[in-house]
């Protein structure tokens, strides 16, 4: 949607800068004029939210490795000596690790919206791959973030985590010791892992602004999933959506901060406050909140299936269950995108949010009794969703009747 | 050589092909060193074995060392528990191996392993006096159930493998090298 600018400049200096550099001329366009649809709801707001998050997450992270020391004699006081001595250290801390349970609350409500609305469809395969990329590298950045106040948590997820490679034939222990760079998780792993907890984010930021550009070639998709026909259909993202979104902001700002001041530890897991001890495991060993679905399906593969051993069965599902949303843009062939308009997608989809709280659930209980076998159950749900339903629904489903156009659905409505 | 139509190789195109060998094979000697460094460095090998003197340790009891940043079991074992561990049938086994294959000929008192469960790799109990010791009179991961039996074979519960023997020599009755 290039080329939708209206800026003219307006005097000689920003003529001849705008020959040379058209970067003004860009921040309107992107920024200020880009045409958005009229009718995006407020489940499109977490894009910017996620925005604003990736920059708390960098800000207050560069301040804390001002003060932290990544070896495993000091690590663990140098967090205490961040959240007792270091001038306001106790709130940065806190934002900083209650940011990540927030980063990962509003990247899950961003990617269901996707899931609802289809917005993975025809033109935007490559917006959604990009999310899927920078999906896995949230992951893999809070993981490594977890392991550096080197806590019991931090040892134990950081030995489970690597020891999941071993799962992998004939070359899994040589890439296990790679890895950690030793035996088991000591000083050299702590220190690849600050070192790449740095660098991850700004990766991140990278793909954010590849992701951003693919989303500025088709322009937002909208709740009703019909294209946009003409400028009745948008609006300029500024200032209609830049005050939406600021909005949104703002009120997740306030269970954010209620957090920070009052409850900057209820997300974690006491065992962390305990120093790393490679000869005592923790009774419980569990993942963040947001990583438990994933877990909870790792775990779920406790048998042989043909020459895989259970161990390396729960890493392919485990990475599966990430890498098949790569895929599902191919996957749900409805050229119906949005699933306002779909009444058998509906009770499907809604299924599968509540299967993957229960994975999530279940991701934090032991593995024993019933939680074993729910587990499997909704395992393959999960993957039967992508893999089956979603395929047979595309060819059996009647779709409502779509509106004609975007701005025709906002008058009915408004009747 | 747009003008030249026949398919016919030239002093050029040797001359293209080996300049584009020699950058390849050199980028890739150059980018392996920046991979290389990952790997377990010289003072992290300079620690891959240890001397364990075993002269202290009383029948019945079991000491723990550090061997490459994990926990080794040592364990002291009764007449009546390497008896117990000779009794058990190999059917019974999950990862079958008999009590001979756990230990060193005429050094059967002495069960040497690494204390990490085969599961996801937690530290079984059943080293101190009083913890628990699982349904088979040796050691319980706490984690996820797995029980182990007096020669560290997996009797119950996920864990897919016997605990790991490190390699190890007695360099006398009372001492050994781990690694």
């Amino acid at each position: 949607m290039a080329g939708n600018s209206n800026y003219n400049p307006t005097n000689k200096v920003e003529k001849w800068f705008d020959e040379r550099l058209p970067l003004l001329r860009f921040s309107k366009e992107h920024l200020m004029d880009f045409p958005s649809p009229r009718n995006i709801n407020y489940w499109w707001t977490f894009g910017a939210v996620l925005a604003i998050m990736l920059i708390v997450q960098i800000v207050t992270g560069i301040i804390l490795a001002m003060h932290y020391t990544p070896n495993i004699a000091m690590a663990f006081d140098s967090v205490e000596h961040i959240r007792r001595d270091v001038n306001y250290g106790r709130i940065i801390q806190g934002t900083h690790a209650v940011g990540a349970s927030m980063f990962f609350f509003a990247v899950y409500v961003h990617m269901f919206r996707g899931l609802y609305y289809g917005s993975y469809k025809a033109p935007r395969e490559i917006l959604w791959i990009l999310g899927v990329v920078i999906f896995l590298l949230m992951m893999a950045t809070a993981f490594m973030g977890y392991v550096l106040p080197w806590g019991q948590m931090s040892f134990w997820g950081a030995t489970v985590i690597t020891n999941l490679f071993s799962a992998i034939p004939i070359i899994g222990t040589p890439i296990l010791e790679f890895l950690r760079g030793g035996f088991a998780v000591d000083n050299p792993t702590l220190n690849r892992f600050f070192s790449l907890h740095y660098l991850l984010p700004f990766v991140i930021a990278a793909v954010v602004a590849l992701h951003i550009w693919a989303l500025h070639v088709p322009g937002n998709g909208n709740p009703t999933g019909v294209e946009v026909k003409s400028s009745a259909d948008t609006l300029p993202f500024h200032p209609y959506f830049t005050m939406k979104d600021l909005f949104v902001v703002v009120v997740f700002f306030i269970p954010f901060a209620w957090f920070v001041f009052f409850a900057p530890d209820i997300l974690g897991h006491a065992d962390n406050y305990i120093e790393a001890n490679p000869f005592v495991t923790p009774a419980h060993i569990v993942p963040e909140w947001y990583l438990l679905p994933f877990y909870a399906m790792l775990r779920a593969i406790d048998f042989d299936v043909f020459f895989i051993s259970a161990k390396l069965g729960g890493v392919i599902i485990m990475f599966g269950s990430i890498i098949i949303l790569m895929v599902l843009p191919w996957l749900d062939g409805s050229k119906v995108r949005s699933g306002s308009f779909r009444p058998m997608f509906k009770p499907f989809y809604w299924l599968f949010v509540l299967n993957f709280l229960l994975l999530m659930y279940l991701g934090g209980q032991g593995a024993e009794g019933i939680y074993v076998i729910l587990s499997k159950v909704a395992t393959a749900y999960y993957f039967g969703y992508f893999l089956v339903i979603l395929p047979i629904l595309a060819r059996i489903e009647t779709p409502k009747p779509l509106p004609s156009s975007i701005s025709q659905a906002v008058l009915d409505k408004n009747k | 050589m747009a003008t030249n139509t026949k398919e016919e190789s030239t002093r050029r195109d040797f001359l293209f092909v080996t300049t584009g060998a020699f950058a390849a094979v050199g980028g890739a000697a150059a980018v392996w060193p920046l991979i290389d460094q990952m790997n377990p460095d010289a003072s992290v090998k300079a620690l891959a074995s240890i001397e364990a003197d075993l002269s202290a340790i009383e029948e019945g009891q079991s000491v723990t060392f550090k061997w490459r940043g994990q926990p080794v079991f040592v364990r002291h074992r009764t007449p009546s528990e390497i008896e117990e561990a000779k009794a058990v049938s190999l059917d019974d086994l999950k990862d079958p191996a008999p009590d001979s294959e756990r230990v060193i000929a005429g050094h059967e008192q002495w069960l040497v392993m690494v204390g990490l469960c085969t599961h996801l790799g937690c530290v079984p109990l059943g080293q101190k006096p009083g913890e628990e010791k699982g349904d088979f009179n040796g050691w319980f991961c706490p984690c996820h159930g797995s029980h182990y039996d007096s020669a560290g074979r997996i009797r119950k519960g996920p864990a897919p493998k016997n605990l790991v023997l490190p390699p190890f020599e007695f360099l006398s009755d009372t001492l050994i090298k781990i690694g």
